[in-house]
């Protein structure tokens, strides 16, 4: 089957105008594609432009050059020139990101920050919350917890709000950056199983993990970010 | 959804080299922009730089000295804002759009009941059964959060939150497809923007509105907004998603504006 992302000769360069307009050079030249049902990791260590990668995927951080190609509904679109309501159409149809941390409306429920992806209007709001907190219960986050905003949880039970919001759309690309850090054994395996019935489903996954063991459970390729690095 | 996307895949409101001089002075400069259905732009920047002329230029409010704003009719034809007729004007500010003041006193009539302020613009498009009138007034005074108990109350003895969420019901009661907010969360206690923000992001969602938010918050922003632009000294300096363009800031004075926020 062919690649539903792809990037190529894709360069980033961080210009801080406050710092005296220094240049941050962070990757260059970024090749790699991935395949439906294809558990991608990337690797390296930290400061390498890992998180960037996945940030310019998701439209969050800009491409300076080169191309990050996704289909979706057989039309061909690239990231690093695309409108903002294109990106935002594939954000809502084609890629998933759980970030690093969350980051909600301080005043949303746990459970509305999770069904908020799929609840595009109140009709749908319903079956998303019910959706959410299935997902949520999976997540071993009580019952209890699910009418709160999560800005009060602890860092584990923060993040897996956040899984839980990246995984329940069923997307066709999934961004994950270090899902797993401050997770205990029991989540993190729970994590792997969510992982790999996404992969199961189809879903093309570009994943940052530092654990050894779930990198070894989820990666069927592994992309050294360090090929990457930018001359300062 | 899938009829809505053919829908929207014309723009709605269409800014081309828009300019507006006073004598020598320069308010605002070349500005171009497209606004699709549904989607949501605020226009950040410090006082001066030029945003709120360009929002008096987009609604219709102020001439322009260069360019032009055209605007998707509900027949589906985009017509040039200066060649409208008289009627077509009324339908505009009566009807399709909404304008939502920073001082909720000049965009409500203080001195008339919350329930005529709603009502008014119903009646000026033509309802005139009163009990119909006053349902649909009630019903967009709870959907606002104020108690129906109120509502014979003119807005005068209302706080400054409830008259802000009074103007919003007023605006949105004919279903406007396009709403312009001037700083709308601007001169309220923050416990209060937050409960209004909250408010205004989901009536946006549910009704799928459009709207062109200005703002010096690059926090209500990036709450509210889909695209960004950011201007300065009367000119767009950077445009885009909004998240990218505060989290990814390019331009000097966008960095600038961006590192200013304290962190939560």
């Amino acid at each position: 089957m062919s690649a539903v992302l792809e990037l190529s000769g894709v360069s980033k360069t961080f210009t801080m105008h406050l710092q005296g307009g220094i240049h941050l050079p962070v990757v260059q030249d970024v090749a790699f594609s991935v395949r439906p049902g294809e558990c991608t990791v990337l690797a390296g260590p930290s400061g390498t432009g890992k998180s960037s990668i996945l940030k310019m995927i998701f439209g969050n951080y800009r491409c300076d050059r080169g191309r990050i190609l996704v289909q979706h509904d057989d039309e061909t679109i690239d990231v690093a020139t695309a409108a903002p309501r294109r990106i935002i159409a594939l954000r809502q149809y084609a890629i998933g990101y759980v970030s690093q941390f969350l980051r909600a409306v301080p005043r949303v429920a746990a459970v509305d920050v999770v069904a908020d992806p799929l609840a595009a209007n109140s009709a749908a709001r319903e079956r998303a919350r019910a959706q959410a907190g299935e997902l949520l219960r999976r997540l071993h986050i009580p019952e209890r917890l699910w009418g709160l905003p999560p800005a009060t949880f602890s860092g584990g039970e923060q993040q897996r709000v956040n899984i839980a919001r990246g995984f329940l759309p069923d997307l066709p690309i999934l961004l994950l950056d270090e899902p797993t850090a401050s997770l205990d054994a029991a989540n993190r395996a729970l994590v792997v199983d969510l992982i790999a019935e996404k992969k199961r489903r189809g879903t093309a996954t570009v994943a940052i993990v530092h654990d050894d063991d779930v990198r070894e459970a989820i990666a069927d390729t592994v992309v050294d970010v360090t090929r990457f690095a930018a001359a300062a | 959804m899938v009829e809505a996307l053919t829908d929207n895949d014309e723009p709605l409101l269409v800014a081309e080299n828009l300019g507006k001089n006073y004598g020598r002075l320069t308010a605002c400069r070349d500005v171009s922009f497209e606004l699709y259905p549904g989607e949501v732009l605020a226009v950040v920047g410090e006082s001066g730089s030029g945003k709120s002329t360009l929002l008096q230029l987009l609604s219709a409010q102020l001439a322009p000295s260069a360019g032009r704003v055209s605007y998707r009719m509900r027949d589906g034809v985009r017509r040039d804002l200066a060649s409208l007729g008289e009627a077509e004007r009324r339908f505009l500010f009566r009807t399709d759009w909404g304008f939502v003041h920073q001082d909720p006193a000049q965009g409500l009539r203080m001195a008339v009941s919350a329930g005529a302020n709603v009502g008014e613009r119903l009646m000026a498009v033509g309802w005139n059964h009163y009990g119909r009138i006053r349902e649909a007034a009630s019903n967009w005074l709870e959907r606002v959060e104020i108690e129906i108990s109120r509502i014979d109350d003119a807005p005068r003895t209302y706080s400054g939150g409830m008259r802000q969420r009074l103007q919003i019901a007023r605006n949105l009661v004919t279903e406007p497809r396009l709403v312009f907010m001037d700083e709308p969360t601007g001169g309220l206690d923050v416990s209060v923007q937050a409960r209004l923000l909250d408010l205004l992001r989901g009536l946006v969602a549910d009704l799928g509105l459009a709207a062109v938010i200005v703002t010096h918050d690059l926090a209500v922003a990036r709450l509210l907004s889909h695209r960004i632009m950011v201007m300065k000294g009367g000119e767009v300096i950077e445009t885009g998603l909004t998240d990218q363009v505060l989290d990814d800031p390019r331009e000097a004075y966008t960095q600038l504006l961006v590192s200013s926020i304290l962190p939560p």
